[in-house]
């Protein structure tokens, strides 16, 4: 067998087995959600949820940042539209009446009401439809442009949801909605977009938005449609981060305009640089240390006292140690922890020691 | 709308598009030159707002001292952000600068959010810009005259210094060709500086009168003139000084006299600038007086 | 036999500067044309109104039929011509193999779905791509460093891949913008082998863009020189190696007329 035949052929028998220890490890998570769900505190519950979402968010995020090197501030924007596009869907006529004290709701939104699912998918839908229309001018003249059409669309949306009385509620928001997220939805939907998503990187799709990222003047002259690629890469991340908006409104049960700042991107954005910017493997790990760490650091907001003096807590503190954290990756640890490389149970293998037990085909 | 209405807004419209426009040129300079967005240019405003404020209140400095103070302050940040943040990722990939830029616009507005406060500080009016003026039925602010003057006259020092100076020169040409002017000897870092420099004057003048306009102190001030004064500078041809003025000129005046002409739509008045940037996009990428950017 | 790309009158100003000046060729299957001429001639300029990077500003460039001045260089690209770059633009952080693998991609016509669930269409086109990258990497000998970072080759190597790569687009002509540049008499003489090797077995029209003489006088039949945007001669290399007008351009002297 010449060189490639040999490597392509153990590749494929290392593929089935690590196929497999991914479907038992989701297995084994599975009965740990099964567990908490009913064992574990509110607290540890919220956390679990969050991080769920968080990954959900990073991970489509890095999609479009981190593969494909088009820097995107949109999604708080994305998620904005996603949880009031479902919200809107999961209330029912009586209670839009109820909520929708100063102008009443325009139909057909006031006689709609349909199931969560289908509310999530119909969020994630519009979410890319407007990522579509952002994308289309800006891809077709330079991606720079993208990070500041995202930005003024944030501001957009924003002034949509105070002023569109009529849709949104305006100022008053969406209340009282059925908490329908639980681990099950959250965690679910995380693990289908890592899915998805992984797919996608490691498809020749991932590889072209990879090659335009790296230098997309090559990129086109090797026959990639850089346009296309970019498109696919935002709209993608835009469904995704659309039905995790969906999601997370169902978490926290209201939803009004304020509530979705430019501080959410920004911790996404810290997030998937912390974690590697490019590594979905990072944006998970990102996530993680963000929801427990986010925790942690509501510390420095409270007062406390270290060696007997008194700190008075700081508002904002938080937003400042995190800007500060940023600025210091990108100048002294900008590949974060995963740089550009992605978790494989090949490499965890290799250096446990059972790595003989594993090693199976290839003695 | 009558005529007496029209010539109100006008002004209202020209003062507000002039002040876009100093904001503009400093986006314009550093995209023309690094091709980075700086993020943190509005902020850079807002900063000289605070230093002025202070500089008035604290220090009781006469009001032009306390303007000459602020503009020191604020061109003294502009170089210090440059060298401290941006020199280190100039050879990282373009992602990273934006990135960095992002960290450092959000540090400056929660650092002021922090140190200064969230309440409104009220800025000081003096009475050479406060008198009202009063032509038939048109009351305008003595400012509203002079920031439409004082902007004209300060594009055309930094025309003459981008045009007739030997640093002006090197920023043209290093802005056109990065590689082969530092292969010619051009301390390339200390260009950019200046760059930075002359955009964070510009921008300290613009805050002045800024808040001369609308005396409320924020620390979050600059957040949307700056994401609209980015769009001036798209509309007028980013890379070039005297368009980004003009985009300015041409936002301010469609955003004030939209808003007269359909007062329903008052609300969405910071979403016209997203509307232009978009059109803008579709129809003429280039701008209004921008040449096509070769830099692939 | 017609020609299989016909330049007509080429040129490209910016601003008050005339980089290219009325460029014409008429380049015939198979055939092997050398461009060349001091640095700053407009040789790459020409190059990249071809492949579509730059606009021209005036005349025509008609491929196997087609008009192609104006249009996107991975349009052109998917049509069948296909370039290497002067300053190397390999995607440095993939591996050897994906920077081949890259070219194949506009090949793929399933959707993103079908790559998503992995539809038996898509894993065959996925297949044939991977094939072909394996196929090229050793024809230029590259097959022993597949997984190596693109970016941590040495210099003569990251030229080969850059041809490999542009070749995996299948093209019936190809653009080389200076492959022998900063190699060593070796390197270059087993360029040369190359060049002949490729369009022996894949049926190719060459235009080169060169500065070694060697490689020039040694593969090219036919050569056209420019200076300053103008063309100044075309013929055979030894009727261009006797030029008077060719020899001061290189020298940088000017008779006055």
């Amino acid at each position: 067998m010449s060189v490639n035949q040999e490597s392509r052929k153990s590749m494929h028998a290392h593929q089935w087995r690590n196929r497999l220890l991914t479907l038992v490890s989701l297995g084994v998570f599975a009965l740990y959600l099964l567990w908490a769900e009913n064992n574990a505190s509110d607290y540890v519950i919220r956390i679990l949820n969050n991080t769920a979402i968080f990954i959900t968010l990073a991970v489509s995020y890095n999609l479009i940042n981190g593969i494909t090197g088009q820097l995107s501030l949109g999604p708080n924007a994305f998620i904005a539209i996603g949880a009031y596009t479902s919200a809107l869907l999961t209330l029912s006529p009586a209670e839009k009446q109820l909520s929708f004290i100063i102008e009443p709701i325009i139909w057909p939104l006031s006689v709609i009401q349909i199931p969560f699912i289908w509310t999530l998918v119909a969020a994630g839908i519009v979410t890319a439809f407007f990522a579509f229309l952002m994308g289309f001018p800006v891809f077709r003249v330079r991606g720079d442009y993208l990070a500041i059409v995202t930005l003024g669309f944030g501001e957009v949306v924003r002034a949509v949801a105070n002023n569109l009385q009529t849709v949104t509620n305006g100022p008053l928001g969406l209340k009282g909605l059925h908490a329908y997220t639980n681990l099950w939805w959250s965690w679910g939907f995380a693990v289908f977009t890592v899915a998805v998503v992984v797919r996608l990187i490691k498809s020749s799709f991932g590889l072209a938005m990879k090659a335009t990222r790296e230098n997309e003047v090559a990129a086109e002259a090797m026959g990639v449609n850089a346009f296309r690629i970019n498109m696919l890469a935002f709209t993608l991340s835009a469904f995704f981060q659309g039905v995790a908006g969906g999601l997370l409104a169902h978490l926290i049960t209201t939803i009004s305009p304020t509530l979705f700042t430019f501080f959410l991107t920004f911790n996404l954005l810290t997030i998937i640089v912390a974690g590697g910017l490019g590594s979905t493997t990072g944006a998970v790990i990102g996530s993680v240390l963000f929801s427990f760490g986010g925790e942690w650091l509501r510390v420095v907001e409270e007062p406390m006292e270290i060696f007997g003096l008194d700190i008075p807590g700081v508002p904002g503190m938080r937003m400042v140690i995190f800007s500060i954290i940023l600025i210091f990756l990108m100048i002294f640890a900008r590949r974060g922890i995963m740089g550009r490389n992605e978790f494989s149970w090949d490499w965890l293998l290799e250096r446990s020691p059972l790595s003989r037990v594993f090693r199976g085909g290839d003695k | 709308m009558d005529f007496q209405l029209f010539c109100q807004q006008l002004i209202n419209g020209v003062s507000l598009g002039a002040l876009y426009g100093l904001i503009a040129v400093g986006y314009t300079m550093v995209y023309g030159i690094i091709r980075l967005i700086n993020f943190a240019h509005g902020d850079i405003v807002m900063m000289s707002c605070y230093f002025a404020f202070f500089g008035y209140a604290l220090f009781n400095l006469p009001w032009w001292g306390a303007f000459l103070g602020a503009t020191a302050l604020t061109t003294l940040l502009g170089i210090l952000i440059d060298m401290g943040a941006y020199r280190p990722v100039r050879s990282a990939p373009r992602i990273s600068a934006l990135i960095t830029a992002i960290g450092v616009s959000f540090l400056l507005e929660n650092f002021a959010l922090v140190v200064w406060g969230g309440r409104p500080k009220a800025f000081f009016r003096p009475d050479a810009f406060g008198q009202v003026v009063s032509i038939g039925d048109v009351h305008i602010l003595l400012l509203s005259i002079w920031t439409p003057a004082i902007t004209i006259s300060l594009l055309l020092v930094l025309l003459y210094i981008i045009h007739r100076t030997k640093a002006g020169i090197a920023m043209r040409a290093l802005a056109r060709d990065m590689e082969t002017t530092r292969l010619m000897g051009v301390n390339v870092n200390r260009i950019i500086s200046l760059t930075f420099a002359l955009g964070s004057a510009m921008a300290a003048a613009g805050g002045m009168m800024w808040a001369m306009k609308y005396p409320q102190v924020n620390p979050f001030l600059g957040v949307i003139p700056g994401l609209k004064a980015f769009v001036a500078a798209v509309l007028g041809g980013i890379g070039n000084v005297a368009g980004a003025v003009v985009g300015g000129f041409v936002l301010g005046v469609a955003e004030i006299l939209l808003v007269a002409v359909a007062p329903a739509l008052a609300g969405y008045r910071d979403a016209i600038a997203f509307v232009v940037l978009i059109v803008i996009l579709l129809f003429r990428p280039t701008g209004i007086m921008g040449e096509p950017i070769v830099d692939k | 036999m017609s020609s299989l790309l016909s330049i007509t009158k080429l040129t490209k100003e910016f601003g008050g500067l005339t980089a290219v000046n009325e460029f014409s060729l008429e380049l015939l299957p198979g055939e092997l044309v050398g461009l060349i001429g001091p640095n700053g001639a407009g040789k790459t300029t020409v190059f990249n109104m071809i492949t579509g990077n730059l606009v021209p500003t005036r005349g025509t460039i008609v491929f196997a039929g087609n008009p192609i001045n104006g249009e996107k260089s991975h349009r052109i690209t998917a049509r069948g011509i296909a370039r290497t770059f002067q300053n190397i633009r390999l995607f440095t952080d993939l591996t050897v193999l994906e920077n081949v693998m890259v070219s194949c991609h506009f090949r793929v016509r399933s959707s993103f779905l079908s790559a998503i669930l992995g539809l038996p269409a898509y894993q065959r086109e996925a297949k044939t791509g991977e094939e072909t990258s394996w196929e090229l990497l050793d024809v230029v000998g590259l097959t022993h460093l597949a997984r190596e970072k693109a970016g941590s080759l040495p210099y003569g190597q990251q030229r080969r891949l850059e041809i490999a790569r542009a070749l995996a687009t299948r093209p019936k002509v190809i653009l080389l913008d200076e492959p022998a540049a900063g190699m060593n008499p070796a390197e270059t003489e087993s360029l040369i082998e190359l060049i002949r090797k490729i369009r022996r077995e894949y049926g190719l029209t060459v235009l080169l863009i060169e500065h070694d003489m060697t490689v020039v006088m040694g593969i090219c039949e036919r050569l056209k020189v420019l200076d300053y945007g103008h063309t100044i001669a075309e013929g055979t290399p030894e009727e261009i190696q006797n030029n008077e007008r060719v020899i001061q351009a290189y020298l940088g002297e000017r008779r006055l007329a």
